[in-house]
């Protein structure tokens, strides 16, 4: 299901250096089009519809239409991604919808402090199994 | 042909820069997201600069890109040696049996980690309901208890796994950069394409070349040692959906084989590379089949309702024996080859009864409960691969009601998922294993400095998102050994670094010099796009190396044809054209592509028997060989005579039965 941008709501980052979708696409498809301040999808055959670019849009302008090789028109699947949860909205063709909410992260955005509370490493175990947090692992019986 | 070569006279010269570091982290994936946690603890206090480059951006990179609705290696309870015995089962019979225990006896701390940051896990409560991971409950490392979709899967809210597992490598690299003065160590959206060997000390890998992907800058990396995780190979084989649908592949699109093609142009040996995986899944939006199977103990059945596993048994017992003795414990690639029996035979559509596995559950549980379990079925897709939902939208699916059709996919080359495909590295040194298999350390390749992990690490799979995790962290742990022995190596570049850019820019300088030969750039016959690049690279591949087209059968006579137009088409790859730096990632995406592809293709035609019928079949040697073939292949492309070597290497067993 590639992605695509909606006109009227894209307003191309507010003329930043690159936009929130381009920042994020793993596989490097979104662009800006500098002449009208609007971003596309400049390759959709490589879109993986990992929703990448949907779930970040400042503006909510861009959603995902299904791969017209294998899916009939009409429904959707719409994210509303926030700091602790994700809300999604699945719009099937016949129009009935279905709504799920789903926890995505315990703690605060950007709060992990990945050495707090951990010991220092022990260069005498560098060679040996383990992690610097781990000092002994199982062996073979 | 004639040979092109770029001196800047018709493309612009990029800005070049150069970074000195001591461990270069390739990829941005699960594998180095643990490898930069665990490098800068070890690396800061010392003054070893660890740097991290990623062709995207790390908070949405790699195979978890989009999430995860399980993570598959957690061992609990259990005993790493009973999953070595699962992973020698699945992947008929051949690993590397220390390398997988010693991804067993590490993955659970990874695990504890991702639940520490943040990541939530679903719990068992003692009434035996299952919590989502927002709900209180003790975690993992306090003897929480997980739910279990399998014997080594537990559930997940995973939608945000890689941002949170991004976050602590990040914070980790940011700790190293301040602790060693470096004034930036982690780039994003600088594509690695090439591994420069030192020229003065023999195989030993010396620095990485690459490019930006958003300006006009080359980059040259040199390093002590570096980490090839880039992940595993996909888009190789023409996929089953060829227009727009070709995007939704089942393993991430942007895996281009980078990993095995950069290691093999070094001269490190790969092992294992005729493996590849051919996951049954549902159709077309490949949504996952695993949570349908173990959690909800769905069956799935051909169109006549009689299930293939059982049907099938018998005869595919007295074809593979000990490969299809047991009907509990059918490996992956078997069950894949019962499904096709039927397929061939017209009785498809193959069908997933995800409305029986509902009515089953139903039974027991309450209608809150029933909802419950809904939103936890839908959350499997929502979770990892959102366009299957938009297919079960699209067809007014629902899978309480309605059946939903699996198939099996275009073929794919990893290490980390359930195939074994990658390169042949040093592995631990306290678990009995033959000297041969250890020399000096671990996840280190055949070539000096060069380690990897992840999808990169061959005959070692079933390690999955956490697996890889700890696996970047085992070769963390011996690159800051290998700087700390070595603490006076100095890396040497064996080019000029005007060649060397100018090598990367070479589809730059032909487009441009070629361009306005025709009135439309898209058709000349000066060069090749990177789209025709990937287009003839998956027909040959599809059609001679065991692709869909002819049900995964190939044979010796179509494996050496197929090579034959291989070698032609690496050959055309010196002229690849592109017009913009996107165009320049595709072009050196697709070459490393044909790299993987051919490596894949000469493995299958070394290895004479058909290891893993159900992925793919030798016709002229249609038969599980255990007398002569069970046992690693080896592939080295030799960089003196520029030819690929193929030899057999012991298997051995560390495990017993």
């Amino acid at each position: 299901m590639p992605s695509f941008v909606m006109t009227e709501k894209c307003d191309g980052c507010k003329g930043q250096e690159k936009t929130a979708c381009m920042y994020i696409c793993p596989n490097d498809l979104m662009k800006l089009d500098r002449d009208r301040m609007k971003a596309f999808n400049q390759e959709v055959e490589q879109c993986w519809e990992c929703y990448n670019c949907v779930k970040i849009c400042p503006q909510q302008a861009i959603e995902i239409r299904g791969y017209q090789d294998f899916i009939p028109l009409g429904g959707n699947v719409i994210p509303m991604r926030g700091s602790d949860s994700i809300m999604w909205t699945v719009k099937f063709r016949n129009g009935s919808l279905k709504r799920f909410k789903f926890p995505i992260r315990t703690t605060a955005e950007g709060s992990v402090d990945p050495y707090k509370g951990k010991p220092e490493p022990d260069f005498n175990t560098l060679k040996k199994p383990g992690f610097f947090n781990l000092a002994s692992v199982k062996s073979i019986k | 042909m004639e040979l092109e070569t770029c001196t800047f006279s018709y493309c612009q010269r990029p800005e070049i820069v150069e970074i000195e570091t001591d461990i270069l982290l390739i990829g941005g994936g699960m594998a180095n997201c643990g490898a930069a946690f665990e490098a800068a603890r070890w690396a800061t206090p010392k003054g070893i600069k660890v740097t991290l480059v990623d062709k995207a951006a790390m908070d949405r990179s790699g195979a978890v890109a989009m999430g995860l609705s399980a993570i598959n290696t957690y061992m609990g309870e259990n005993d790493p040696a009973d999953y070595v015995k699962y992973v020698r089962g699945d992947l008929m019979g051949i690993t590397r049996e220390d390398l997988v225990y010693d991804v067993g006896r590490h993955v659970d701390d990874s695990v504890h980690l991702f639940e520490e940051w943040g990541l939530p896990v679903w719990k068992r409560a003692d009434d035996g309901h299952t919590m989502d991971g927002a709900q209180p409950a003790k975690k993992l490392a306090e003897g929480g208890k997980p739910v279990r979709s399998g014997k080594w899967q537990i559930m997940i809210n995973g939608e945000s796994y890689k941002v949170i597992v991004a976050e602590a490598a990040k914070k980790a690299l940011e700790y190293n950069r301040q602790g060693t003065g470096q004034e930036q160590n982690l780039y994003e959206r600088v594509f690695i394409v090439k591994l420069l060997p030192d020229p003065k000390i023999a195989n030993r890998v010396a620095a990485a070349v690459g490019f930006s992907v958003r300006e006009n800058k080359a980059y040259v990396f040199k390093a002590k040692c570096m980490l090839l995780a880039a992940g595993g190979a996909v888009n190789c084989f023409r996929p089953r959906s060829v227009a727009e649908g070709q995007g939704r592949a089942w393993y991430p699109v942007w895996n281009a084989g980078s990993t095995y093609a950069m290691a093999a142009q070094m001269g490190a040996e790969l092992v294992l590379m005729e493996n590849r995986f051919v996951p049954a899944r549902f159709k077309d939006g490949y949504g996952p089949v695993g949570a349908w199977f173990l959690f909800f103990k769905a069956k799935a059945t051909n169109a006549l309702g009689e299930d293939y596993c059982v049907t099938h048994f018998e005869s595919t017992k007295a074809k593979y024996g000990k490969y299809c003795s047991d009907p509990h414990k059918l490996g992956t690639a078997i069950r894949n080859h019962m499904m096709m029996l039927d397929m061939k035979a017209g009785k498809g559509p193959i069908l997933m009864n995800t409305h029986n596995a509902m009515a089953e559950l139903g039974k027991t549980m309450d209608a809150k409960q029933i909802k419950h379990l809904e939103a936890e079925a839908w959350e499997d897709f929502l979770d990892m691969c959102i366009g299957q939902a938009g297919v079960w939208a699209g067809y007014n699916i629902d899978p309480s009601k309605t059946p939903s059709e699996i198939m099996p996919t275009e073929p794919y080359l990893l290490g980390s998922h359930a195939g074994c495909a990658g390169i042949w590295v040093s592995g631990p040194d306290d678990l009995g294993a033959p000297k041969e298999w250890n020399w000096g350390y671990n996840r280190m390749s055949t070539v000096k400095g060069l380690f990897t992990a992840g999808d990169g690490v061959g005959a070692s799979g079933h390690k999955f998102s956490s697996g890889s995790h700890a696996e970047g962290r085992i070769a963390a742990k011996a690159m800051v050994a290998l700087c700390l022995d070595e603490p006076n190596y100095k890396p040497t570049l064996s080019k000029s670094i005007d060649e060397l850019a100018g090598e990367i820019y070479l589809p730059f300088e032909i487009y441009e010099k070629y361009k306005n030969y025709s009135t439309d750039p898209a058709t000349n016959p000066y060069y090749i796009r990177p789209k025709m690049l990937q287009a003839r690279l998956q027909k040959i591949m599809d059609e001679y190396v065991g692709g869909v087209s002819t049900w995964y059968m190939t044979s010796k006579t179509m494996l050496e044809k197929g090579l034959e137009q291989l070698v032609m088409l690496k050959e055309d790859s010196l002229k690849m054209a592109a017009a913009d730096l996107h165009e320049l990632m595709r072009c050196w995406e697709n070459y490393h592509r044909i790299w993987a592809g051919e490596s894949h293709a000469r493995h299958i035609l070394f290895r004479e028997d058909s290891r893993y019928p159900g992925y793919y079949y030798r016709g002229d040697f249609d038969l599980v060989d255990d007398t002569n073939w069970k046992c690693f292949t080896i592939s080295k492309f030799n960089l003196k005579t520029q030819q690929w070597e193929l030899s057999k290497r012991d298997y051995v067993q560390l495990i017993p039965d």
